[in-house]
């Protein structure tokens, strides 16, 4: 999962933390205060009685940098755990998008063909639109936009990865 | 619970279940600064008489006086400040609190709940903005959180790495009545701090000090942090191995200066035997300290040939700027006592022979004196500003008093550092981390407000002394004997400094002109104020300012071209020092890389 391009990575952190006001705002604050990337993030409350939420962030750097946000994470009093869903094994990823494609004629039946190859939903249309929705690793659903942008005009919503690890290893 | 009930009072007011939650945690003084906001919490207190009120002049000066009294004492600072202008003028005292570990709680008053966010009269964002510059911050929206969220306040505070928090109190909040919860054992759901260090570790780092044949214990803030007991132990740890050790500038006091294993401070000002020890090491022990761009110099250059432990309670630090080989995380005394007990227990001192070579080597590089100076005798000479930090060091000393020294930023706090002895942990106060010019002088009116009958003194630029000199009234007041000891060269010294190093001595807005009469000054806000001009009234106006039992300001006029050596420049490693304007060690220039650094 973790390409590695001078030295970087892409790196997949999960992290449970207590279901306050303010708090993604202080994990937002932190990757922007010192400089760390947000490529996707994702939140929302975990926990039967919606008192933990769990924030997904994926963000690319060199292993040190990587150890640094961990522990810069760790800093943060609401935060409960922290995982780095790349580095500690085998996890699944998943994003969810939205994409709607406005055309007409052949390229709308282009669109059908792609879409039906990507089993891709249709969850919206009309004579000349449609909205697709797409889960799958963020590669793929890429690779959607990628096809779909050509037939006609396209508007994207993202959901940002969700992630969990394989197998019985929990953050809970 | 039951008896409790029993007295069927009406729920107290928010604001009285505040200073009963304040009392709880023991809280005895309060530095603050009224307005509307905060009005139900100043009632509050007019009415009881276990927390003292300090009315500051400025709510930056209250934030480094909660600095200063929590420094000398170990114990939370208190703040106490109202919404929009009260809480922004807070901002840098809290930064400054938080890049030097200091533990605070400053609550601040904020417009009522249904008003946030309408830009009512005196709104700010204040949990938004103080955010970044506090270890945690609350905003109480529910009464039922209030007495809660002041225990964890400080239970954040002071726990771990200690540092500022924030409690934003809505007005309404402080009107309401509100339940009163006492703290309980588990104050924080998530937040636990590891404080004793991991075995496997210590054993790693027994067995490199073992083998070492140069090491060097370098220390930092959190062995003051850490109580008095770290320092003690320090002390013995140097004792039983013969380790030469060097403090950081927020280190200055856990080793005794009069040891003879005190290197000095190190960095970037620091003795050229504490640079050459650190660059020449072969085991560096690394302890409370976090590897500052000060002390570390060039980083490619920084001590090349040692192996490194790094003890830190924040493991954000470890591994930060400087990769080591065995990282400690914990609180600093429990692993200088754990390693002190292991080395004991196996004996494994470093070897005798190895450690008296390495200090012949060190003692070679002492000889270069890098703190040297001369004092020109003759009558009339004028005063050395190294030469007055060393009077007034000799001559509290003999006063026998305890004494506690403070600094603004520049200069004079450079050679406060150097040239002033400090025996014991928590009497040496200074902005290191964010370098705040202004926080002396009510950091020490925090200090003398903790120790009333001790000696305490703000070594001073006549620049920074501008910053907080309202605070002159808040020491008139409470009749805070404060010292003001300025090491007046009418310059922003230390930028005049770097503009002849580093920008061809071009003096750009470094002058202090218009300078105020400090002895008048001293005098308008009800305190007394000395002058000495030449190095014949030194003395005198020393003892006379150390004899009055009032608050003084005494204006020392030093020499205005001197400079702070040795000097690592921008850039530099730290075998490549500047000893002097004409004691160039190495003809180090200063390479573009470095002049980018700050
Ligand atoms: C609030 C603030 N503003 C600016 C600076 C930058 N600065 C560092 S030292 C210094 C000059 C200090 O002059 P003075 O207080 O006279 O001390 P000296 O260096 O002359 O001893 C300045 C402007 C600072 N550290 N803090
Ligand atoms: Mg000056």
């Amino acid at each position: 999962m973790s390409d590695t391009t001078n030295g970087q990575r892409t790196a997949t952190i999960s992290v449970l933390v207590d279901n306050e006001a303010g708090v993604l705002a202080r994990v937002i604050g932190l990757f922007s205060g010192r400089g760390y990337n947000i490529d996707s993030l994702t939140v929302a409350p975990v926990d039967a009685d919606l008192s933990r939420s769990r924030i997904t962030v994926v963000t690319r750097g060199t292993d040190l940098v990587i150890e640094q946000i961990k522990a810069q994470l760790g800093r943060l009093v609401p935060i409960h755990k922290i995982a780095d869903l790349s580095a500690d094994g085998p996890h699944v990823a998943r994003e969810l998008g939205l994409i709607k494609v406005i055309a007409r004629g052949e390229p709308r039946v282009e669109a059908l063909r792609i879409a039906d190859a990507f089993r891709a939903k249709i969850v919206d249309t009309t004579i000349e639109s449609f909205v697709f929705e797409l889960t799958g690793a963020s590669e793929k659903i890429d690779a959607f936009i990628d096809l779909m942008r050509p037939l006609g005009t396209t508007e994207i919503s993202r959901s940002g990865v969700a992630a969990i690890a394989r197998g019985t290893r929990t953050i809970i | 619970m039951n008896a409790e009930m029993n007295h069927a009072e009406t729920p107290a007011a928010g604001a009285q279940v505040l200073l009963r939650a304040l009392k709880e945690q023991g809280v005895e003084v309060i530095f603050g600064y009224p307005g509307g906001a905060v009005l139900p919490i100043y009632d509050a207190l007019f009415q009881q008489n276990a927390i003292r009120h300090i009315l500051v002049r400025h709510e930056q000066a209250a934030v480094h006086a909660a600095e200063g009294y929590a420094r000398s004492t170990g114990k939370v600072g208190c703040v106490l400040v109202t919404s929009g202008p009260g809480a922004t003028n807070a901002v840098t005292g809290l930064v400054d609190a938080l890049m030097d570990s200091i533990p605070l709680v400053c609550l601040t008053g904020q417009v009522p709940t249904h008003l946030i966010g309408n830009d009512a009269f005196q709104e700010a964002d204040t949990v938004g903005i103080t955010r970044p510059a506090t270890k945690h911050n609350y905003l109480v929206k529910r009464s039922e959180d209030l007495a809660r969220v002041v225990h964890e306040a400080f239970y954040v505070a002071r726990s771990g790495r200690p540092g500022p928090v924030v409690i934003d109190l809505p007005k309404d909040i402080l009107i309401k009545p509100a339940p009163y919860v006492e703290a309980t054992r588990e104050p924080h759901r998530s937040y636990r701090p590891q404080t004793e260090p991991d075995a496997a570790q210590i054993d790693r780092a027994v067995a490199l000090i073992q083998h070492s044949r140069r090491p060097i214990l370098y220390t930092g803030g959190g062995i003051i942090n850490a109580g008095p007991e770290a320092s003690a132990l320090l002390r013995e740890l140097v004792a039983e191995t013969g380790i030469p050790c060097t403090n950081t500038l927020m280190g200055l006091g856990a080793l005794p200066a009069s040891d003879p294993h005190f290197l000095g401070m190190l960095g970037m000002h620091g003795t050229y035997e504490a640079n050459m020890a650190m660059h020449g090491c072969d085991v560096m022990i690394n302890i409370g300290a976090r590897f500052d761009d000060r002390v570390t110099g060039r980083l490619n250059a920084f001590s090349p040939h040692s192996k490194k432990i790094h003890a830190d309670i924040d493991a954000s630090n470890i591994n930060k700027v400087v990769t080591v080989d065995v990282p400690i995380l914990g609180d600093a005394g429990l692993i200088l006592r754990a390693l002190l007990e292991r080395i004991r227990s196996l004996n494994a001192q470093p070897d005798r022979a190895s450690i008296t070579a390495w200090w012949r080597q060190i003692d070679s590089w002492r000889e270069k004196r890098s703190l040297a100076f001369v004092q020109p005798d003759a009558p009339g000479s004028i005063i050395k500003p190294q030469h007055a930090v060393r009077r007034l060091f000799e001559l509290t000393r003999q006063s026998g008093r305890e004494t506690f020294i403070t600094t603004e930023v520049g200069q004079h706090q450079m050679w406060a550092a150097q040239h002033f002895g400090f025996e014991r942990p928590n009497h040496w106060m200074t902005s290191g981390g964010l370098g705040t010019m202004g926080y002396g002088l009510p950091a020490a009116m925090g200090v003398q407000v903790a120790k009333p009958d001790a000696l305490v003194i703000d070594i001073a630029g006549e620049a920074s002394i501008l910053m907080n000199i309202q605070e002159m009234g808040t020491l008139a007041q409470y009749r805070l004997p404060v010292k003001v000891f300025i090491l007046n060269n009418q310059y922003m010294g230390m930028v005049r400094q770097w503009q002849e190093l580093l920008h061809g001595s071009r003096y750009s807005e470094s002058y202090s002109e218009a300078l105020p009469d400090f002895v008048k000054l001293a005098e308008s806000f009800h305190g007394v104020g000395m002058r000495a001009t030449s190095v014949d009234d030194l003395d005198r106006v020393i003892l006379e300012m150390l004899k009055c039992d009032r608050a003084v300001i005494a204006d020392i006029a030093v020499d205005q071209g001197e400079n702070v050596y040795p000097m690592i420049p921008s850039g530099a490693a730290h075998n490549e020092m500047l000893l002097g304007p004409d004691r160039h060690h190495n003809n180090t220039e200063v390479t573009n890389a470095g002049m980018v650094l700050v």
